[in-house]
């Protein structure tokens, strides 16, 4: 029981982190296809771009969160499969540094810039497309089974080239463009973009068609190549789930077509993650061949200590991310895709600064400035010393916390003197 | 976990499993070194740059000066950039500990872990609120655009703090029981957080994030200065992170020696490599540069019975030497060595920088004016981050070969995937196109001009 905790934790990791970071890599899919629509392929790129400026960092987050949970509560599923699948997993660590790279290159480019541009926008593109693919056909080694216990026992290939690893592959690229083109009809319907929500509802419903196509065609395959799956998914709680999917799959298709793209952003999401939890459901409890969820788990000081920290951050975690898509979704972050730098300024050049503070010219202000400064000099040379003695001989750990403290107090204390008063003209 | 030394490399080395045949056993460490070179100085932006940039903040709001807004904004741009390649370059690390070394993982990922999970949450808390703090110019209240940067900031110090400790414990396992070269009753928060060798390493760290941070900052500024840009801007600009690089790099100092101390104490090798010392000696000197030819320092400035008085505080301590363990198990003395004496060198220098600008900035209240100062800032720069680097090289190549010091070797952590040259060569050209393409934004970011708008009250009605 204990040991299955921390393996819901990475299912909704994988969950939150195909709904959220899924749409920013299927942004990125939609910069690649930008045509076809009323609006031009700059402006089309421009919106997906905007879009995802302050949210990508933190989706990305999960895929981390995943990353930490399963070596920490599951460590020997977590060397075999990072040493047989390591040709994907490095595939996808690189396409996330291109994506973020050229994400951050993109925002600092004008639009008439030619073909820097154009090559940035393409590897943003095509990372985009690459990583979700590289990331699926891992999920699809580890559910056939494909991954043996050990160090880099399984095929270095074939164990993430096979149908069932690339349609899983396949699938994760259509699922992210499906939710992206989702949200960004949302988010077009918000900024009352008329064209761009039009445009985006037709991609939503074509990807979305295409998706569900796709999920079908996977499931004979599924059937032809990895029977213990496919008994999973057609029996109990799997096939629960994959009726759950195709529902919500279905009925958000409804939605986009009658213009609610906002239940049908939940619905989209529904749908991604029943497939994540009916593959979950099929594979219980094998996590590897000959190695189930429970024989894999780490000790329970380890899995407590794993719940107790997750809990601890969720407390933090949970109310960030309400106020950041709370923000988001209200528009509060919105209008150019970053602060604009360009700001006032008195560049008066050479010309030391002069104080604001409005009491220059009261001598007992600057009387009272001579004594703070004076205190501050004493407290920082007390410190300095106190700290230091303390760092030097102190043997106790307590002494050596409290000279720390004194020297952090000792350095505020002399960077407000060096950084805060202006310098004398 | 307290057994004496030898008795438990004896251990291990009868019960753990063969390693496998790893030919590119050192192609991977390399791997490693870069990738973690790469994001270290990206760290320190992520330690001390939230800091500094709700400095300038603070000081708009108190002061209502619209250049500290500015100087605020300018530099969340940056912080934000700098955040982005941090979070690839993170992502890359944490996917590399996996491929490089599952065999640590599998082994010892029950005690280490939790460090990583722990940093996640730190990890997200940056994100979010960098998200909200650099987008949220503008559009959320001035008190409530201050608040939301604070949570950068402490999570750049938690996020720092929870990986150090998974290093510390590497440095010094504690925590668990061995059982056939694997951790079983592992005790994860007591494993790193009451391990005896992680504060001063992490303290070093963050002391080091400020000094890195500030040094680099204030070299493009003082670049600028060189070049006649000294107007009311820049000089804020220089002197705001000019001054938190100048606090933290003597107190550093004095952290160090404490953290040399810890090294004295639980890793006796390392320290005997970063000393060149063969034999336990009683009272033993100290030696500055100079090579060790295998036996001893040569051609180096020798200090008779220094070493015994700064590692133990007292001249007539003995040190244990290198002897204490085989050849096989002792670290490349030369590099740690090297790497130790480069550090603490360009340390004690920025620790001299550091005073002769806090001595004028306070004493005449005014920036400092020679030109040689200026270029001794350009330089602080990157020599601070060839220090940091210095440093890590000590601790990790001073720790070899272990990977958990007197209980895993490398050599038993390393994937048998033989693809290691191919990841090694892709990731060069990646990490290189990477290097252009910050360098590239950065020189962006300071040709952005200021506008030469004198009247500060009109530029806050159009800020």
């Amino acid at each position: 029981m204990l040991a299955d905790v921390p393996m819901v934790f990475i299912l909704v990791g994988i969950t939150a982190y195909t709904v959220l970071s899924g749409a920013d890599f299927g942004a990125g899919l939609w910069t690649l296809i930008p045509g076809g629509g009323l609006t031009d392929a700059a402006t089309t790129r421009d919106h997906t771009r905007h879009a995802i400026g302050p949210v990508w960092e933190a989706n990305h987050v999960w895929l981390i969160f995943v990353l930490t949970v399963a070596w920490t509560c599951y460590p020997v599923a977590f060397g075999s499969i990072v040493s047989t699948l390591s040709i994907p997993l490095f595939i996808a660590a690189v396409g996330i540094i291109f994506r973020g790279t050229t994400y951050a290159l993109r925002s600092q480019l004008e639009r008439g810039e030619g073909r820097g541009v154009r090559a940035v926008e393409n590897v943003f593109a095509l990372s985009s497309v690459l990583t979700p693919f590289a990331l699926g056909t891992v999920i699809g080694a580890i559910a056939t089974g494909r991954v043996p216990v050990g160090n880099a026992r399984g095929d270095l290939v074939t164990s993430w080239l096979n149908p069932v690893s690339i349609l899983a592959g396949v699938l994760a690229v259509a699922f992210s463009g499906y939710l992206a083109a989702v949200y960004l009809a949302a988010d077009a319907r918000r900024l009352a973009e008329r064209s761009l929500v039009r445009d985006f509802r037709i991609r939503g419903l074509a990807a979305g068609v295409v998706a569900g196509a796709l999920a079908l065609a996977g499931l004979l395959v599924v059937r032809a190549q990895a029977r213990p799956l496919w008994h999973g998914l057609t029996s109990g709680l799997g096939l629960a789930m994959v009726c759950v999917c195709a529902l919500a799959g279905v009925l958000t298709l409804v939605l986009v077509w009658r213009d609610r793209f906002g239940p049908a952003r939940a619905s989209a999401a529904l749908a991604v993650a029943a497939v994540i939890a009916g593959w979950a459901a099929a594979q219980e409890p094998r996590l590897l061949p000959g190695l189930t969820v429970s024989q894999a788990a780490a000790g329970r000081a380890t899995l407590i200590a794993t719940i107790v920290g997750v809990a601890a951050g969720a407390v933090v975690l949970v109310p960030s991310l309400t106020l950041l898509y709370t923000l988001v979704l209200r528009g509060r972050l919105e209008g150019a895709e970053a602060p604009p730098v360009v700001g006032p300024t008195a560049a008066g050049a050479g010309r030391p600064e002069v104080s604001r503070a409005g009491s220059a010219g009261k001598p007992s202000a600057a009387l009272a400035g001579v004594r703070r400064a004076r205190l501050a000099g004493g407290f920082a040379a007390v410190t300095l010393v106190a700290g230091a003695g303390l760092m030097i001989f102190a043997r106790p750990g307590w002494a050596l916390a409290l000279g720390v403290l004194m020297l952090v107090a000792c350095a505020v204390t002399v960077f407000a003197m060096a950084a805060g008063p202006p310098e004398r003209s | 976990m307290s057994l004496p030394l030898a008795s438990l490399a004896g251990i291990t080395r009868a019960a753990t499993a063969p390693p496998v045949d790893q030919h590119y056993l050192f192609e991977a460490r390399q791997m490693q070194a870069l990738s973690l070179s790469v994001h270290i100085p990206l760290v320190c932006f992520g330690i001390a740059f939230p800091a500094l940039v709700l400095f300038a903040e603070w000081r708009y709001l108190r002061t209502g000066d619209p250049l500290y807004r500015t100087l605020a904004q300018r530099w969340s741009k940056i912080m934000l950039a700098l955040f982005a390649v941090g979070v690839v370059t993170g992502t890359i690390l944490s996917f590399e500990l996996g491929l490089l070394w599952p065999v640590w993982m599998q082994d010892f990922g029950n005690v280490f872990g939790l460090g990583f999970t722990l940093e996640g949450f730190s990890f997200f808390v940056e994100a979010i609120f960098i998200g909200i703090y650099v987008y949220g110019w503008d559009r959320i209240g001035p008190r409530l655009h201050f608040a939301s940067g604070l949570p950068i900031a402490v999570a750049g110090v938690t996020g720092s703090m929870f990986v150090i400790s998974v290093n510390a414990w590497m440095n010094h396992p504690t925590g668990f029981t061995l059982l056939n070269g694997h951790a079983i009753n592992a005790h994860p928060w007591s494993a790193l957080f009451a391990n005896p060798f992680f504060w001063a390493e992490y303290v070093h760290m963050y002391f080091a994030g400020y000094i890195v941070c500030g040094f680099l900052v204030a070299g493009a500024y003082a670049w600028g200065f060189l070049r006649g840009r000294r107007g009311r801007y820049e000089r804020a600009a220089l002197g705001i992170s000019l001054s938190a690089a100048a606090v933290a790099s003597p107190l550093q100092i004095v952290i160090g020696d404490w953290a040399a101390r810890d090294v004295a104490q639980y890793q006796p090798v390392k320290l005997a490599a970063l000393e060149g010392l063969a034999t336990t000696t009683r009272g033993a000197a100290e030696h500055l540069l100079g090579w060790y030819n295998g036996h001893a320092v040569v051609y180096g400035i020798e200090i008779p019975r220094l070493l015994s008085l700064l590692a133990f505080h007292n001249p007539n301590a003995v040190v244990k030497g290198l002897d204490i363990v085989p050849l096989a198990d002792q670290p490349p003395v030369n590099v740690v060595r090297f790497a130790f004496q480069t550090m603490v060198g360009i340390g004690t220098l920025l620790g001299l920088l550091g005073l002769i600008y806090l001595y004028i900035r306070l004493r005449r209240r005014r920036l400092p004016e020679a030109r040689w100062f200026y270029w001794a800032v350009v330089l602080a720069g990157p020599a601070s981050v060839v220090a940091l680097i210095a440093g890590w090289i000590t601790t990790e190549v001073g720790r070899q070969p272990w990977i958990v010091y007197d209980v895993m070797r490398v050599d038993a952590a390393v994937t048998g995937a033989h693809e290691i040259p191919v990841g090694y060569g892709v990731l060069c050209v990646v990490y290189l196109g990477l290097a252009g393409a910050v360098f590239w934004l950065l020189r962006r970011f300071s040709r952005v001009p200021l506008p030469a708008s004198d009247d500060p009250q009109g530029a806050r009605d159009a800020g």
